[in-house]
């Protein structure tokens, strides 16, 4: 598939601080990519420099083979952004800032009816469409600046935190369009949500102090999860004790918690060395004590866990000296 | 240049979608017909002119002005718009061109809807109409001035009163660098070229040539020189400010 963003040694500098710092990545057409990292890790500033806002002290961007910096107004001919925080102009309305949008964007008055048509419908807008955009609920001003967006069917769609804001419901919509568009498009998405890069996403990556620390898909970003194949299962607390032995002494057990204790039950989850599966041994074990058992399951890998191991990691010394 | 459009009816149409404009248009029309009433005495003086209604033009802009060139870029600043545009394939000198023509245009239709005025004149009395003409378009380059200064100020924070009180303050430096006042200060150790060059800048001394109905060509290039020069620093000022 073929390389819409390419981002090369990137470097963005402000004053002393040293926002990114040499970021290499590129996204090709089919790849929704989750962009993560704690605040302040570089997430925007890179989006802000491949959407041709700021630009790089260092490295190169290219968008569908235009160079954002010699050639930007190709470049984000090809490009929807959504901006952090959805800014809109408060005093229009949404059908008049797509209208507005679809001029500057170069569309002739037939096309245009049409684009935002189909904007509105694909994003649900049709019930404010008249209203002023400053009397939105955060929910519908995050979908304005979304429909903002994919108004001109772009190549590339960089969104920044786009579920940031918005109900379940709403974070279901916006989700099942970003996959609805996935296949035709290179997507990027920051977010903080990591259940988000778990539904959405084809592929992560995770930023900290301006440095890219992990690339991959969701999967092996699971697997670095010291939790990747365990088992976690309740057993009744009269065996627990008892559980807790044997399970301890099966083969390629490194480790038991205990996560929660209540009345009937005891949650434990078995972590195995070396992420091995276990799941078979565990059976075997419970089958041959006969325990209660209230529920049993084998742990995906937990992205928080991973999430937090990676990024805190990338706190240790060094870091003062750098801000 | 239909980039540059679409950025101009869209800043010209938020004039009028907020209360701003009515009562910008309002305090204009009673401040303008009340100095030249009066202050400068139009109807006492019995002559058919309208020289009482513009000798206070200069003034009224420095106060008015600022009041609408501030919101122009600090607003896109603080509310994040400007990150929107920017990223839109535009460029910023479109922007920039598009929003400033916005604002000029408004200027214009205040200043258009002084027409009473001149319509009165005529009726008591047989003006030199040119000169009224020459006197308007001079009133409409002024007023181009103040712009470009606060649109260029607006660019530099995200706070509309900062701009508003700084844009004031440069209208009001252009205006007396002519008198005493300004060059006073620079008189007693600057070189009489220097002194001479900044007594040129004086809004009023080109306004007021304009205003006997001459227009010479070095007051209209005076005009165009320092509104170029201000939206100039405008884009440099938006380049430079635009991550913060």
């Amino acid at each position: 598939m073929e390389k819409l963003i390419e981002v090369n040694g990137l470097h963005k500098h402000f004053g002393n601080l040293i926002a990114v710092d040499g970021i290499d990545l590129d996204v090709r057409r089919g790849e929704v990519l989750g962009f993560l990292g704690p605040n302040g890790a570089g997430k925007s500033t890179t989006m802000k420099m491949i959407t041709g806002f700021l630009a790089p002290s260092a490295g190169s961007i290219s968008v569908c083979g235009h160079d954002v910096l010699s050639d930007p107004i190709a470049a984000k001919t090809n490009i929807g952004y959504l901006p952090e925080g959805a800014p809109a102009y408060g005093e229009m309305t949404p059908g008049s800032f797509l209208d507005f949008i679809a001029d500057i964007r170069g569309f002739s008055s037939g096309e245009k009816l049409n684009a935002i048509a189909r904007a509105v419908e694909r994003i649900n807008l049709q019930s404010v469409l008249h209203q002023p955009i400053e009397t939105l609920s955060k929910g519908f001003k995050r979908r304005v600046g979304l429909a903002q967006a994919i108004l001109h069917d772009p190549e590339v769609l960089i969104l920044d935190e786009p579920t940031d804001g918005l109900d379940p419901n709403q974070k279901h919509e916006v989700r099942s369009l970003i996959k609805d568009m996935a296949a035709e498009k290179a997507i990027v998405i920051s977010t903080h949500i990591l259940e988000e890069v778990d539904t959405v996403c084809s592929r992560a990556i995770i930023v900290a102090n301006g440095r890219l620390l992990f690339s991959g898909t969701t999967s092996d970003l699971a697997a670095h999860s010291r939790y990747y194949n365990a088992v976690t299962l309740s057993v009744a607390a009269a065996e627990s004790a008892s559980a807790g032995r044997a399970l301890g002494d099966i083969d390629g057990v490194a480790d038991i918690e205990i996560a929660k204790t209540d009345a009937e039950y005891v949650r434990m989850t078995v972590i195995p060395t070396d992420k091995a599966s276990i799941a078979g041994a565990i059976h075997h074990c419970i089958r041959e004590h006969d325990w209660q058992i209230g529920e049993l399951f084998v742990e995906p890998g937990r992205l928080d866990e991973v999430f937090r191991a990676i990024t805190v990691e990338a706190h240790t010394p060094g870091e003062e000296a750098r801000t | 240049m239909s980039r540059t459009m679409t950025i101009f009816k869209r800043e010209l149409g938020a004039y009028f979608a907020t209360p701003v404009a009515y009562v910008f248009i309002v305090i204009f029309l009673l401040l303008t017909g009340a100095f030249a009433f009066y202050v400068g005495g139009l109807y006492e003086r019995g002559q058919a002119d309208l020289e009482p209604f513009f000798r206070f033009h200069p003034w009224l802009y420095m106060l008015l002005i600022p009041a609408i060139s501030m919101r122009l870029w600090s607003e896109e600043r603080k509310t994040g718009t400007l990150e929107l545009l920017m990223t839109l394939p535009i460029s910023l000198v479109e922007a920039v061109i598009g929003k400033y023509l916005a604002a000029w245009c408004f200027t214009a239709i205040a200043l258009g809807l002084t027409f009473p005025m001149w319509l009165t004149v005529n009726y008591l009395g047989d003006p030199d109409n040119t000169v009224i003409a020459a006197a308007y378009l001079g009133s409409l380059l002024l007023a181009g001035a103040c712009l470009a200064i606060g649109s260029c100020i607006s660019a530099l924070t995200k706070n509309q009163v900062v701009a508003f009180v700084i844009s004031f303050i440069i209208c009001f430096a252009f205006n007396l660098s002519g008198f005493p006042l300004v060059l006073d200060l620079f008189d007693a150790w600057a070189p009489q070229a220097i002194v001479d060059v900044i007594a040129s800048f004086s809004f009023l001394t080109h306004f007021e040539s304009i205003l006997k109905g001459v227009i010479d060509i070095r007051d209209i290039v005076f005009f165009a020189t320092l509104i170029s020069f201000w939206l100039y620093a405008n884009v440099l000022a938006i380049e430079a400010k635009k991550s913060s």
